[in-house]
């Protein structure tokens, strides 16, 4: 296969992750769910180690040395998250737990104080659950419409009736990179669109994020959400950006300390920015955990990061299908320039017997092959695709074409246990 | 880690490869069931008869999609209970339950499967005995409980309107 493609350039990065050391089933751990949760670097597992054991208090409280150091690094976190993704001021990032929270803090302080019956959602078929049901919720509690962006044959979206389908509409909420069919979407002309015609622009970036340079100003977005965990960060850490305007007009999510300047018998005055949606204790380690995972990724290159996985998933596309032929087939755009690195694929034996992706999964498993099987919380783009699940590889800074040769003798065991 | 071997038995292989009482009944007077396995999408289309006079599941057919070990179980549960009575049957599904529930009732607060000699006792799993390789991939367990569980709600079902 090595005729096909040189080994990538950041193949060295791979020992900066210890857990790609550790053996699976007695077989070297070949992790390709980074679109999942991506593994750590030891300079993520440091400064989460060095939190704790050197700095640890809470945040915004103390007036001793430790609170001040929690406090520092916690907003220099903050910091760091507003310059990669361009944000204008790192007020206007709000430490949320996950994509998820991001998207509901959106659906409820946002949508609920500005959204009456008959509004309208425009979302797209290839959303996420975390970016679907906050809108249901929505449509369920206020009468609100949501109006779907379909795809096209090739796992594009499909923007022939986009015009008709904005008119109107307050909302378009779409992601940057499908989780399923990795299809990377054209967001500025969208957005465009969507301002054009009076909605504001919410975009899921959790798959994004770790693999593209972001630029909220580019995008054209208005609120932008992503994850900690799958750019190398913790768990429990993510973001919400917003145009400052609009965090300003928009009532609290969760109420508690934290987010408040003042409370009274009567009522309670918010805090300011970013801290009116921050209640509570927030993720302090892992918000500097993610502070590290991007200083990581800064000291890689977002564009070598692109780069990286573009050149594997040509290499996984191209090898993987000189092997396999029409057995292994992939889901959604044909060019992997046009998607990020998440392969959802077929896999068929020699008899043409599809082998459930499940089953795949399992028997990549026992060879040391972690691959995602299921419906990706994407359940209406299953029934799009007219399948119940896929299995789904991919591929991260830590991956090289070792791991996709593994990945094609695995499925030859699969082959021999369900051919 | 248990091996792939005590998982794909060649009997669930079998089961999966030609699965039995596949296909539909009239409704009514077939009742029919839709179960869901949320975590991975995995759906079973139940149709099942029961006869109230001689209080037995007279017909049973599955449709759906899954991976082999809920076909196979689905597969293997359509012939373990087609002609049984429905008191054999739900006895049958008890038994099921508690031969896969040694993670699954953790949750619940329940044990750790110590009730399962006494479910176990006097039933006969026969070719069902196979899926039993399937507790030490706690994951599947839930692929080989959807289509009992679905028979489960329809004889319940069947009971709350006759």
């Amino acid at each position: 296969m090595s005729t096909i493609h040189a080994p990538g350039p950041l193949a060295r990065l791979r020992t900066d992750f210890p857990i790609l050391d550790r053996r699976v089933n007695g077989k070297r751990l070949v992790y390709l769910d980074s679109a999942a949760t991506a593994q750590k670097p030891q300079a993520v597992l440091d400064a989460l180690d060095d939190y704790y054991t050197q700095h640890n208090a809470n945040v915004h409280r103390g007036v001793y040395t430790l609170a001040e150091e929690a406090t520092a690094a916690y907003e220099e976190a903050r910091a760091k998250t507003a310059r990669f993704v361009g944000a204008p001021m790192p007020r206007e990032v709000i430490f949320t737990r996950s994509t998820t929270e991001a998207t509901n803090l959106v659906a409820h302080a946002w949508g609920r104080s500005t959204l009456a019956a008959g509004d309208v959602v425009v979302l797209t078929h290839m959303e996420h659950h975390a970016n679907i049901v906050p809108w249901h919720m929505l449509a369920a509690e206020r009468g609100v419409e949501l109006r779907w962006i379909p795809l096209t044959a090739d796992g594009h979206l499909d923007l022939t009736d986009l015009p008709r389908l904005l008119e109107g509409a307050k909302l378009l909420a779409v992601t940057a990179v499908s989780n399923v069919l990795g299809t990377i979407n054209d967001i500025a002309p969208l957005a465009e669109a969507a301002h054009a015609a009076g909605a504001l622009v919410l975009v899921d970036a959790a798959q994004a994020a770790p693999h593209l340079t972001i630029d909220v100003n580019a995008l054209g977005a208005d609120f932008l959400a992503f994850s900690g965990h799958k750019m190398l960060g913790p768990t429990g850490i993510g973001a919400l950006w917003a145009r400052r305007e609009l965090l300003e007009a928009m009532p609290p999510f969760l109420g508690g300390g934290e987010m408040i300047s003042d409370v009274r018998l009567d009522g309670f005055t918010c805090a300011e920015l970013p801290w009116k949606f921050e209640a509570g204790t927030p993720p302090i380690a892992e918000a500097v955990g993610l502070g590290a995972a991007i200083d990581y990724l800064n000291s890689v290159g977002m564009d070598a990061v692109r780069a990286h996985e573009l050149s594997l998933t040509t290499y996984a596309v191209a090898s993987l299908g000189e092997r396999f032929g029409d057995r292994f087939r992939v889901h959604g755009p044909a060019d992997p320039v046009e998607r990020s690195g998440v392969l959802s694929f077929e896999f068929a034996t020699s008899q043409g017997d599809s082998v459930h992706p499940h089953d795949i999964a399992q028997v990549l498993d026992s060879e040391g092959v972690c691959v995602r099987a299921g419906h990706h919380c994407a359940k209406p783009l299953m029934r799009v695709l007219g399948v119940t699940a896929t299995a789904r590889a991919s591929f991260y800074v830590y991956n090289d074409e070792d791991d996709i040769d593994a990945l094609g003798d695995a499925l030859g065991a699969v082959e021999k246990m369900f051919g | 880690m248990a091996g792939l071997e005590d998982l794909y038995r060649e009997i669930i292989l079998d089961h999966y490869r030609s699965p039995r009482n596949r296909g539909e009944l009239p409704v009514p007077p077939a009742r029919k069931l839709e179960g869901f396995n949320p975590l991975c999408g995995d759906e079973i289309v139940l149709y099942l008869e029961t006869d109230d006079a001689e209080g037995t599941v007279s017909d049973i057919r599955i449709g759906g999609q899954g991976c082999s070990i809920s076909q196979a179980s689905s597969s293997m549960m359509g012939a373990a209970v087609r002609g049984k009575t429905v008191a054999e049957a739900r006895k049958l599904i008890r038994a099921f339950k508690a031969l896969m529930s040694i993670h699954e009732s953790r949750l619940e607060g329940d044990g750790d499967g110590e009730d399962l000699a006494a479910e176990l006792e006097g039933v006969r799993l026969g070719d069902l005995e196979a899926l039993q390789g399937v507790v030490k991939f706690p994951v599947r367990i839930k692929c080989a409980t959807l289509a009992w569980n679905t028979l489960a709600q329809g004889l319940d079902e069947e009971q709350a309107t006759s």
